[in-house]
């Protein structure tokens, strides 16, 4: 190396120095949460500096297939509420909601079952149902635990718009840990994307 | 001098003393004017800041995966001593070469107890002083590991006496397990015959909290190793989701779906005053903190579009992270020091491993896996690997800085090990 070039290095790393660094111990850098903020569009570039509120997101018919309802989420009922109730799976097996790839919307075509098992609901009283959430093995596993829980809340909704009483239902998410057809394909795939409903009876019914 | 790669073993070119004292800096011909600098740097700061008696560190600016890795030899160990200490070594950023090419000789012997010491190349000078250890041998070992890397200027703490958490599945159930970081000494935790799913060490405790359906129900559990004893922490209507604790131990964040959407809450570590974070019909999954426990990080989506967005603890308004070029972002890991942010990339069937720096930014991918979690170093990630059918995890190691990777050994009996979480 030239003498005249490692100068020039020293000087540019002397100026480097007095500029970017301070002593060893800089502290972890903390983010302001307040004041405004830069978004990010599709290419990363920034484009807006106030994020809005998180609160429930609007979203308008052109956002597509996997549009969600644009209203407050039912509230679950109570952990313990069907402890004791006794679940028969074969009751609805029949009636199985199939879903997209990570979609949760209920599409036309399972509405039938969703009306069908609301029927049941409504003709027994007594009777309650649990909604198992699933999901295929493509996404990663928390991901896809948050995905059959938004799956089985999306049955939910639509059992309690044909009249099901809200009441009487309550979800679980199994993510990708049970699934129903153990390939590795679509064929496979779309068995396991699904709402399982499962009539739970109270431990007094005949 | 030839032209080489950085990150490529390119023994017996010449090296170049870089400093009067001590310590050299080994380096690819492409790399020596950053070197150059960069060593000048770390001698300016020493003047400006430091104690004058300590030796400076030699500080690799080297962007994210492009690091070299830091040449040793070895001799005198050898069988299961060395296979452990390359093993240990390797996933921090170190490649073994000959004596001639290395910056640090390992030398010992392992007939009986291990006993080792270590000698910089350059000037013969002794790096580690001879050491005999005791205790189970491959504990020795990485005991011994663990005195070289913390003897290494400027190289970050040796993780290698560190424990992992993670599910191991056989069949249709899953339960937890803990094992010293490269897998060996593996112990079975729960015995419940159910799913159980995102376990989470407690910082500094043998302690964790995790997702178990024992009562056909999915609930986040307190487990205290030490006592054997647990309790149901989360408990509510709905799914208890992807239990996260906050650095000092005294709070958690969840994913809850009790309010009829899957949103964050956080509340606690006795499960008391839980807050709602978010209020969405979209995802929001898996959290994680900020070592300094001021923010949350999440996987979250606007619109058809996933991303990852951090949130005060306190609640407000969440701000969306950059991590430009990597698709569908989720499962974020916050690093110890605060820098980085590891995450899972997924496009169409591919995971990848990619590091983002805290505040956002350009996405640096680092390999192939999902779920990462940091070792206390903040440079090598524990992250689970799909393999053989799709179906089926492998955990593996790799070090951040200089990419190198390495499966961890198959806990006997599981057909998958996934979600691990890394002792801190």
């Amino acid at each position: 190396m030239k003498p005249i070039q490692l100068s020039k290095l020293l000087v540019l790393a002397l100026t480097l120095t007095v500029a970017a660094t301070g002593c060893k111990k800089t502290p972890v850098k903390v983010t302001d949460m307040n004041g405004p903020r830069a978004g990010y569009n599709e290419a990363g570039n920034e484009t807006i500096s106030n994020l809005p509120p998180t609160e429930p997101i609007k979203i308008g018919p052109e956002s597509g297939a996997n549009a969600l309802p644009n209203k407050e989420g039912i509230p679950s009922v109570g952990p313990d509420r069907f402890k004791n109730y006794i679940p028969h799976p074969e009751i609805l097996k029949a009636y199985s909601v199939y879903f997209d790839y990570d979609s949760s919307v209920i599409k036309s075509g399972e509405k039938p079952k969703i009306n069908a098992v609301a029927e049941y609901l409504k003709a027994h009283p007594g009777e309650a149902v649990r909604i198992e959430g699933n999901c295929d093995e493509r996404g990663t596993e928390e991901y896809n635990r948050a995905l059959g829980e938004r799956r089985a809340l999306a049955s939910r909704e639509a059992l309690v718009e044909q009249g099901a009483d809200a009441l009487m239902i309550e979800t679980i998410s199994y993510g990708k840990d049970r699934p129903v057809a153990p390939g590795h394909d679509e064929s496979a795939w779309r068995l396991n994307r699904r709402s399982d409903f499962v009539v739970l009876t109270p431990p007094a019914a005949p | 001098m030839g032209a080489s790669k950085p990150g490529v073993e390119t023994p017996g070119y010449s090296h170049m003393s870089l400093r009067d004292r001590g310590s050299t800096a080994r380096c690819a011909p492409k790399l020596i004017c950053a070197l150059l600098l960069l060593c000048l740097l770390a001698i300016c700061r020493t003047a400006f800041c430091a104690d004058p008696l300590v030796l400076p560190p030699v500080i690799y600016h080297f962007g994210l995966g492009q690091e070299p890795p830091i040449l040793v030899s070895m001799s005198g160990l050898n069988g299961e001593a060395a296979q452990v200490l390359q093993f240990d070594l390797y996933v921090q950023g170190f490649a073994f070469t000959n004596a001639e090419a290395a910056q640090f000789q390992i030398i010992g012997s392992n007939n009986g107890n291990l006993e080792a010491r270590v000698v910089q190349r350059i000037n013969k000078s002794e790096l580690l002083g001879n050491r005999v250890y005791s205790g189970p041998f491959r504990r020795q070992v990485h005991h011994f590991a663990d005195d070289f890397v913390n003897a290494v200027p400027g190289h970050a703490k040796g993780i290698a006496q560190t424990r992992i958490m993670f599910k191991g599945q056989t069949g249709g159930a899953s339960e937890i397990y803990i094992a010293d970081f490269d897998g060996h000494d593996s112990q079975q935790i729960t015995r419940d015959g159910s799913i159980v799913a995102a376990p989470c060490w407690v910082p500094h405790r043998p302690a964790a909290y995790y997702t178990s359906y024992k009562l056909n129900h999915a609930d986040i559990f307190y487990h205290d190793f030490s006592t054997g004893s647990r309790r149901v922490f989360a408990h509510y209507g709905g799914s208890n989701m992807s239990p996260a604790v906050s650095p000092d131990g005294s709070r958690v964040a969840m994913i809850l779906s009790k309010d009829g959407w899957t949103d964050l809450y956080v509340s606690n570590a006795d499960g008391s005053n839980l807050r709602r974070l978010t209020k969405s019909p979209q995802d929001e999954s898996s959290p994680c903190w900020s070592p300094d426990g001021q923010l949350i990080c999440y996987a979250s989506k606007e619109g058809e579009r996933r991303s990852l967005s951090v949130i005060s603890p306190s609640g407000g308004t969440p701000r969306r992270l950059k991590t430009s070029t990597a698709y569908n972002p989720t499962e974020p890991d916050w690093s110890p020091d605060g820098k980085y942010i590891a995450f899972t990339s997924q496009s169409g069937g591919n995971f990848r491993i990619r590091v983002i720096p805290a505040e956002g930014g350009d996405a640096q991918d680092i390999a192939e896996g999902e779920d990462p979690s940091w070792a206390p170093n903040s440079r090598t990630l524990i992250c689970a690997r799909r393999a053989g059918g799709r179906g089926n995890y492998v955990l593996s190691l790799l070090d951040v800085m200089t990419k190198q990777v390495k499966d961890v050994s198959r806990i006997s009996g599981t057909s998958s090990d996934s979600q691990p979480s890394w002792a801190k």
